[in-house]
């Protein structure tokens, strides 16, 4: 694989290869010393055009823990806000000898135009409201963890699916592996095809689930008459505790973080038996690590 | 071939032997002789060309191009955007307004007709916009500029949102014997929008522009024509049901005329799939559905013009993420090839689409689309109907090589063009 920008373009081989290298990964991180030089003398460089403090953290441990050098470019402190195009930002930074380029943008499909500009590896860490498939891979990873496959699981993907990156990939890489989706929201907050079988009803599904999957639901939208305020969308669609006391008692809540509060999600998680949503930020590091030792690593694992 | 160059076949007499014509009047196989700028009775030349198995036709007019000049000739300049356009085979142009300053004065139009004279390559007849600044807000002198020769005046780029507005320019206009034209869109459901809204958009995670958006201005102008009586002349129709809506008009009797564009009738938002910002156009590359109800439009007549929308865009503009890009294609070098390789109409009709029809709708019927006879303009183009082809942009003659067609067959090749009798391109290279 020279890329990973989607999982739709990764396919479910890949996909499948991906998740038992996490598990290799997962080991590395479960040691006392949880770093092996296996990207050792390869360099990595996290390029965010839009912040994003958990993941650019989450992929530069990744990178550390297998010993590749990191580099941070900052946009917000480089010659970006001078008016430099993407394209001679990339360049300029590829003459300095990078191996991958882990890219976070606000335009959906940036990933793609980045690789035309680059012999190095694109990781796609979030592009527009279009793919972040490391977050589908830590979420897929996770829900394999809990339950041994997707394999028939019905996962609810409830709240913003139209403007989150999160639900596309996450429908693509669930689909992929065997789990039956299921959308939830207004139509305003769905995409115009919706992608999976969508209902505006939680309460319906909600019972059935094996997985609710809380989407995080941005103030901004209420400006845009997506949705008539908040409160009207938590009694419709948020966790609320009557709901977490109607889930499955083996049921997974997940988030992509950062929670709001009260909005989405209108219980303690802590107190939810099956909220998985810190080992979901645990897991990121593991297959972040498999990501990068796929596109470029050629030796042993030890 | 001709070995003769240009300078010495300036002013010659010239006669081309064995072609089949296409005008207005049918289809026949003749010999027709250029002299002292028209079409002359059979006589002696000064230089033969064998049209053997090539078409002759009235030269090809088009009602939408962006010659970017003045305000962005990094992208395009009229006299480079007049090379393109003759080998293209059009002999005239609408220049659409939405320059830098915008052609709302008679001292821009004209400067952009001089421009065009200065070139030499093709008529250039700069379009009005319908409001100053194409703002959206306050009316341009319209009679002062239709006084000045302007003959279609729009907004392009934007439609005119404001339905007073809209209603009161076409009031104001009916008196004054001009067309307004319209570009279709609501622009308060386009906003961030990158492409089509559809099942592609939903997958790749980009703005959707939705069809409704074009069809309720479509509507809307409709009504506004019946209401009023003054023509309307809808710009780049993209959608199915826009298309059907025309059709109703146009049975109804009112004075409606469309045209659309060689993208939409041959690609589809599938495209956008890669993210290139060479796809990106506005209105959007639309769905196999929209391409097929389009070419129907054509072929019945619905719609009544092949326009190309010619849109440059400098290299590094398109390079930029989906969202950011400028929408637009370069148009006039393929348009022909584009329109034989997918359209399944009576070739008379293909030519009348890219000739006489839209030469009526530009106010220039009397220089263009001409039948070809004597007495008449010598605006001719002579083409290759079976040529198959493919676009190199490198070396296409617009400054601006942002075009969709790489890799996609084109079927018919401009051979000649003659601009009042004077060789504007001979065998497929440009005379100046």
């Amino acid at each position: 694989m020279k890329h990973f920008r989607s999982i739709a373009e990764a396919g479910s081989e890949a996909l499948q290869r991906l998740l038992e290298l996490a598990d290799h990964m997962a080991e590395v991180n479960r040691r006392p010393n949880p770093k092996v030089p296996a990207l050792r003398g390869k360099t990595v460089c996290n390029v965010f055009f839009e912040d994003s403090t958990r993941t650019r953290l989450s992929f530069e441990t990744a990178a550390k823990r297998l010993s590749a050098d990191t580099m941070n470019f900052a946009v917000s402190s480089s010659s970006v806000n001078k008016g430099e195009s993407l394209r001679d930002t990339i360049e300029t930074i590829a003459a300095m000898g990078v191996d991958a380029f882990v890219v976070r943008h606000k335009s959906s499909g940036a990933p793609w135009q980045i690789s035309q500009w680059t012999t190095a590896s694109v990781v796609n860490a979030g592009d527009g409201w279009a793919n972040h498939p490391t977050q589908a891979l830590l979420d897929s990873y996770t829900i394999r963890t809990a339950f041994g496959s997707l394999d028939g699981l019905r996962i609810g993907i409830v709240g913003d699916v139209r403007h989150s990156r999160v639900a596309r990939s996450d429908i693509e890489a669930f689909t992929m592996l065997g789990a039956d989706v299921v959308l939830v929201g207004p139509r305003t907050l769905l995409p115009p095809t919706p992608l999976a079988p969508a209902t505006a009803c939680l309460d319906d599904v909600l019972p059935k689930l094996d997985v609710l999957y809380l989407l995080r639901m941005q103030h901004e939208r209420m400006n845009e008459s997506l949705v008539p305020s908040l409160r009207e969308y938590t009694a419709r669609f948020g966790l609320t505790p009557e709901r977490a006391a109607r889930l499955q008692p083996h049921a997974l809540v997940m988030h992509p973080g950062p929670m709001n509060r009260g909005v989405e999600i209108a219980v303690d998680p802590a107190e939810l038996p099956g909220a998985v949503i810190t080992k979901q930020v645990t897991n990121g590091i593991a297959v972040r690590m498999a990501v990068l030792f796929d596109l470029l690593g050629s030796g042993g694992m030890e | 071939m001709v070995s003769t160059s240009s300078t010495t076949l300036e002013g010659s007499t010239i006669l081309l032997t064995g072609g089949t014509v296409i005008d207005r009047n049918g289809t026949r196989v003749g010999d027709v002789r250029i002299a002292d700028g028209v079409v002359a009775e059979p006589g002696p030349a000064d230089v033969t060309l064998d049209c053997t198995g090539l078409v002759i036709c009235p030269g090809f007019v088009d009602l939408h191009t962006h010659l970017r000049e003045p305000g962005q000739e990094e992208a395009e300049t009229i006299e480079t955007g007049s090379r393109a356009a003759a080998l293209g085979g059009y002999t005239a142009v609408v220049a659409m307004p939405n320059t830098d300053p915008t052609q709302d004065s008679v001292s821009v139009v004209e400067f952009v007709r001089g421009q065009g004279q200065r070139a030499g390559l093709c008529d250039v007849h700069p379009a009005g916009s319908i409001t100053i600044g194409r703002a959206g807000t306050q009316l341009t002198p319209l009679a002062e500029l239709a006084g000045a020769g302007v003959h279609l005046f729009t907004d392009d780029g934007t439609g005119v949102q404001d339905p007073l507005l809209m209603r009161r320019a076409l009031e104001y206009a009916a008196d004054l014997g001009v067309t307004l034209a319209q570009h279709c869109e609501v622009a308060r459901l386009t906003e961030g929008a990158v492409m089509h809204e559809g099942e592609c958009c939903s997958h790749l995670g980009l703005p959707g522009w939705p069809s409704l958006a074009e069809e309720l201005m479509v509507f809307r102008d409709i009504e506004l024509c019946r209401r009023t009586g003054a023509p309307v002349h809808l710009l780049h129709l993209s959608t199915a049901r826009s298309v059907e809506l025309v059709r109703a008009a146009k049975a109804d009797g009112l004075a409606i005329t469309a045209e659309a564009t060689p993208h939409h009738i041959s690609l589809t938002d599938e495209l956008l799939r890669g993210y290139s910002a060479l796809y990106k156009v506005n209105p959007p590359l639309r769905t196999m559905a929209d391409v097929v109800a389009v070419r129907e439009g054509l072929a019945d007549g619905t719609i009544d013009a092949i326009a190309t929308d010619h849109a440059p865009h400098a290299a590094d503009t398109k390079e930029r993420p989906l969202d950011q890009a400028p929408p637009g294609m370069v148009g006039l070098e393929t348009a022909l090839g584009v329109a034989l390789a997918h359209l399944d109409m009576p070739l008379g009709d293909v030519v009348a689409a890219l000739s006489w029809k839209p030469a009526a709708i530009a106010g220039l019927g009397a220089l263009h689309g001409r039948p070809v006879v004597a007495g008449e303009p010598a605006n001719l183009t002579v083409f290759d109907p079976a040529e198959e082809w493919q676009v190199v942009p490198a070396r296409l003659a617009s400054r601006s090589h942002n075009t969709p067609f790489v890799g996609v067959p084109l079927r018919g090749r401009v051979r000649h063009t003659f601009l009042f009798g004077t060789p504007t391109v001979l065998d497929g290279r440009a005379q100046r």
